[in-house]
């Protein structure tokens, strides 16, 4: 064991916190170097993340292993046998780079959009990462449940304090806190539950023997739901999806990013992390329902989404929507546990699990580029009014075109990232859940006419006409006469999203050998 | 036992007894100068000696009985230590807040020195009269300390509130303990509780006492619907007294509702674990719903403080014999977190109220601006008060909660759950004053430095309980160990 191979994960977690705190200490005039500090430090942890998923891969997907690695394990409270337990896995690994990268890029983008109270900005920006790697990485449930919940704080200050004020800042601050904290307090009575029954609160050790209160259906399935509406208001799933629109809409570009990157998906991460693996009873018997929950956030999102003028909303709704993908995936797989097992069977299962988990990817680098590109917009027109916007294709090309991918990869266009994901899903759902996975299919009708339509059209196509906003800028704030292109930073913001878009698109497999791996293993130990 | 023994053993009770006394004597003598600080200094030096006495005994109190009515074991001292920690630190912030807003600041000093006296000789009580004669010394020194802002109409009020509904608790209790020694003809709690159990006579008298002694402990604790006194008095206070008041002063009565329950009245677990689930549903509930609608920081977070009450009594509520989930060491731990928690937002309601002179939420508008430690410091208090990790008062909430549902206490945990999130909302608000609303032309806030070292300390305690709960937790686990094996 060498020393990367026991710290990376701690070195990960913690390092943006340290980061954190050195920026509360620079001085406050000193806003420059707040913001270079805290990007170049940001790479840290990513270019960790990109040794990590270098070496998992050479260590052990290139041999066929889907082991969980990087394990450390020190008694932190002895007295209830709470441990600090991290590691990795094929599930936590690409997620751990997708957060990282997000969090470079967010910073990157912010120090030139941030004009006021910068240092706090930055200093939350970076206490947020700490919040969110350490639930990735948690494998003990006091540890994630410490994690989950030190991610809201923050979240909650940037929606508060940089929101636009018609956005009602304040209010989604407290509604996206309160809901969150609604969902956890009954998964922490849940996960208490764990330790009564298990005698431990090691998520992996709680997952032996077929998982927690096998012999008391009762309370299992109480524990199962109360862990599932934790997870599922954090998803978003329909019904539990009011506050993201309003969250999304008024947190500030980088923060919406992060909020649809990287927050939803703590808890997609945990449907897999824990919901599966400690109750793969009541998830067999309850597959169904979240499969349902999952299309019609599909469904509704979308369409919901088509019925918006407002830019952000709309790409706010599409979230509900493209989540919606990954609760297919995963409903489908736990209702698989339900029917008879057969070979080809688990290998449906393997394939919804692979779309939910590709999905939680791709959608993370798909949204992250949407909510850049309207920041892009935003901070130049200060209206994202999509009735507002005509045109523009001829006089912003790079701006154009970044969409356009985005736009396309979102839509599922084959040869982009999206595409996979929706692929997976659909194919292993079919199998277990046709009529569902049939009727799911229809949103992905939907998202290709808000995309073209509402999105490209609206806002690219058609003439310009220069009398519907009056009071163009630059991005930094400069009086201009019109729309004006991308600059630089937000070419080196979005183009690597872009590039990742594509070659995602033609190389699933670089992030998919991640979660196959860990999606069989998985499936291997309930089927 | 020789009296030097005694004399070790009930050091923590001689020391504050010579602190107030000597406080006094400094007083008379500095008292031409107008000056309070030789006061509250001595008051502080003894009371150091005193937690220094107190943590010495910690390790090997073996549950000595002296003087036939005490009794020095771990867990008084726990409460012990607790009290003499909480008075210590609103000593400290009081020398700027009370300075120049009364002429007899040596009395206020000497009376908080006895106020943690009478704590302390009601936690180790084990004789009911004992426990009795404390809370009323507790008592009347509240009440004094209350109203001692005497050209404040409000301090006055509800110094005579408090008095009111003291008195009439007093007697209620005292009531109480007639019955009890009318049934088995007894005051020490041991023997109460071995002729219960051995005997299944005078149930009904049993019963009845049970209530009588819930009113008044319940009025010590502030548990519903014995709080009425609470939010006026809590507002009315000088907000140093309110801060010792909501903290040590409440867990005095917890800490004397727990021995009385357990080591007197086990026979009656199944009875006074029922009222006392009820009463914390109620107390929590109200208190939350009721906190929602205030206009004042000061009187949201006396609100607050009821409704705290009633997590802390889930603890008792829930006893068993299962270590860690025993219940009463979740009420234990909770307390000690309260304990900094509460101190410290109440001294930045002191801090804010000294500058500004108001505590109403506007008060606290852009306070991140004016001065931005104590927001980041209230930040800390206000998180710890809505349970969220990694601070003490989440260790707490994770206690009690987990108590509750070892019992299979469901409908108790998942009010409390509820509770705990509508208490978010409140509490977040605050926080949405400090950081989201512009500071308008309010100034800085200037905090002197003994309120800065009091609410650096709490701070410090309330994040160090959250990330290395260990000690704090084997310390309440071992306090509780005795009163559990003695009784329950």
């Amino acid at each position: 064991m060498n020393f990367l191979d026991t710290w990376v994960l701690t070195l990960i977690t913690f390092v943006p916190l340290i980061g954190s705190i050195v920026v509360m200490l620079i001085p406050a005039t000193n806003t420059e170097l707040m913001k270079r500090f805290s990007v170049i430090w940001s790479l840290i942890p990513l270019v960790l993340s990109v040794w990590l998923a270098a070496d998992y891969w050479a260590k052990f997907l290139a041999s066929g292993q889907a082991v969980m690695a990087y394990e450390l394990k020190v008694a932190w409270i002895p007295a209830l046998g709470v441990n600090y337990h991290v590691g990795a896995d094929g599930f936590s690994v690409p997620l751990i780079f997708l957060t990282a990268l997000l969090t470079t890029l967010g910073l990157y983008y912010s120090a030139r959009t941030i004009k006021h109270r910068v240092k706090e900005f930055f200093a939350l920006f970076l206490f947020l990462a700490t919040g969110m790697f350490g639930v990735f990485v948690a494998l003990d449930l006091v540890l994630f449940y410490v994690f989950w919940e030190i991610g809201l704080v923050p979240m909650y200050f940037m929606i508060g304090i940089w929101g636009q004020e018609k956005d009602r800042p304040q209010y989604s601050a407290i509604k996206f806190f309160l809901y969150t904290l609604a969902g956890s307090v009954f998964m922490l009575l849940a996960i208490i539950g764990v330790y009564l029954d298990k005698g431990t609160f090691d998520i992996l050790v709680a997952a032996q023997n077929g998982g927690v209160w096998t012999t008391a259906p009762l309370l299992a399935a109480l524990s199962f739901w109360a862990f599932f509406v934790a997870f599922a208001i954090k998803v978003p799933s329909f019904p539990f999806h009011t506050w993201l629109p309003d969250a999304h809409t008024a947190a500030p570009t980088a923060g919406s990013v992060i909020l649809a990157g990287i927050l939803l998906k703590l808890g997609a991460y945990g449907f897999l992390r824990i919901l599966l693996p400690l109750f793969p009873g009541p998830a067999a018997q309850y597959g169904l329902i979240i499969a349902v929950l999952g299309v019609i956030g599909i469904v509704y999102g979308a369409l919901v989404s088509l019925a918006q003028t407002d830019l952000k909303r709309l790409i706010a709704y599409s979230s509900v929507s493209h989540m919606g993908y990954v609760m297919l995936g995963v409903g489908a797989a736990a209702w698989a546990l339900n029917q008879t097992k057969t070979p080809e069977l688990l290998n449906s299962a393997a394939m919804a699990l692979n779309g939910a988990s590709l999905q939680m990817f791709m959608h993370g680098i798909i949204t992250g580029a949407l909510f850049f590109l309207v920041g892009v917009i935003y901070e130049r027109a200060h209206t994202r009014d999509l009735e507002k916007f005509g045109g523009l294709s001829g006089l912003t090309p790079a701006f154009y075109a970044t969409m356009m991918f985005a736009g396309f990869a979102s839509l599922g266009l084959p040869g982009l990232a999206g595409f996979w994901a929706e692929f997976f899903t659909f194919r292993g759902a079919f199998a277990i859940v046709p009529v569902l996975a049939l009727i799911g299919v229809i949103g992905v009708v939907i998202t290709a006419a808000y995309i073209l339509y509402r999105v490209i059209q609206n806002v690219f196509l058609g003439k310009y006409d220069a009398s519907k906003i009056i009071h163009w800028t630059t991005v930094s704030g400069h009086h201009s006469d019109g729309p004006t292109d991308m600059e630089r930073f937000e070419k080196v913001t979005l183009w690597p999203l872009v590039a990742l878009m594509i070659i995602l698109g033609i190389f699933p497999t670089l992030v998919l050998v991640y979660f196959n791996a860990a999606a069989v293993n998985l499936l291997n130990n309930l089927f | 036992m020789n009296a030097l023994a005694v004399v070790r053993l009930l050091a923590p009770e001689l020391i504050l007894t010579v602190t107030g006394l000597a406080v006094l004597v400094v007083d008379l003598v500095t008292r031409p100068r107008e000056d309070a600080r030789p006061a509250a200094i001595t008051a502080l030096v003894g009371l150091a000696a005193a937690l220094v006495a107190t943590l010495a005994l910690v390790f090997t109190a073996a549950g000595t009985v002296v003087a036939t009515t005490m009794v020095v074991d771990p867990y008084g001292l726990f409460f012990k230590a607790a009290a003499i920690i909480g008075v210590g630190l609103v000593v400290l912030a009081s020398i700027n807040f009370m300075a120049g807003r009364s002429r007899y600041l040596g009395e206020f000093y000497a009376l908080l020195v006895f106020a943690a006296l009478a704590i302390a000789v009601t936690v180790s009580a084990t004789n009911l009269l004992l426990v009795y004669l404390g809370i009323e010394f507790l008592s009347i020194t509240s009440y004094i300390l209350t109203g001692f802002l005497r050209e404040d109409k409000r301090s006055e009020e509800a110094a005579m509130k408090y008095f009111l509904y003291g008195a009439t608790s007093g007697a209620v209790l005292l009531y109480g303990i007639s019955l009890l020694y009318g049934a088995t003809g007894s005051l020490d709690l041991t023997a109460i509780g071995q002729i219960f159990t051995a005997t299944a006579t005078n149930l009904y008298l049993g019963l009845a006492a049970i209530v009588l002694l819930l009113v008044g402990f319940g009025f010590k604790a502030s548990l519903v619907p014995f709080h009425q006194w609470a939010p006026d008095t809590y507002d009315g206070a000088p907000t140093p007294v309110t801060a010792f008041l909501s903290t040590a002063s409440k867990a005095a009565g917890f800490a004397v509702a727990g021995r009385v329950f357990v080591t007197a009245l086990p026979a009656f677990a199944s009875s006074w674990t029922l009222f006392l689930t009820v009463i914390a549903i109620l107390t929590m509930s109200l208190g939350n719903l009721v906190a929602l609608k205030q206009t004042s920081v000061k009187r949201m977070l006396a609100y607050s403080s009821i409704a705290q009450a009633g997590y802390i009594v889930m603890g008792l509520a829930a006893i068993n014999t299962t270590v860690p989930f025993d219940g009463v060491s979740g009420l234990l731990i909770y307390i000690f977190a309260y304990l900094f928690t509460n101190v410290g937002a109440f001294l930045t309601v002191a801090a804010v109220e000294k500058q500004t002179g108001a505590v109403d939420y506007p008060a606290f508008g852009g306070l991140i601006r004016r001065a931005p430690g104590l927001a980041l410091m209230m930040t800390v208090f206000l998180l710890s008060l809505a349970g969220i990790p990694p601070t003490g008062g989440f260790l707490g909430k994770f206690f009690v909660f987990g108590a509750a549902v070892n019992q299979g206490l469901l409908t108790l945990a998942a009010v409390a759950a509820v509770n705990a999130v509508i208490a978010a909302f409140y509490y977040l608000n605050v926080v949405r004053y400090m950081f989201f609303i512009e500071a308008g032309d309010a100034g800085q806030v200037r905090v002197s430095p003994g309120l800065q070292t009091v609410l650096v300390i709490s701070t410090v305690m309330v994040l160090v309980m959250g990330i290395l709960a260990q000690p704090f937790i084997t310390w309440a686990t071992q306090s509780v160990t005795m009163v559990l094996a003695m009784g329950y």
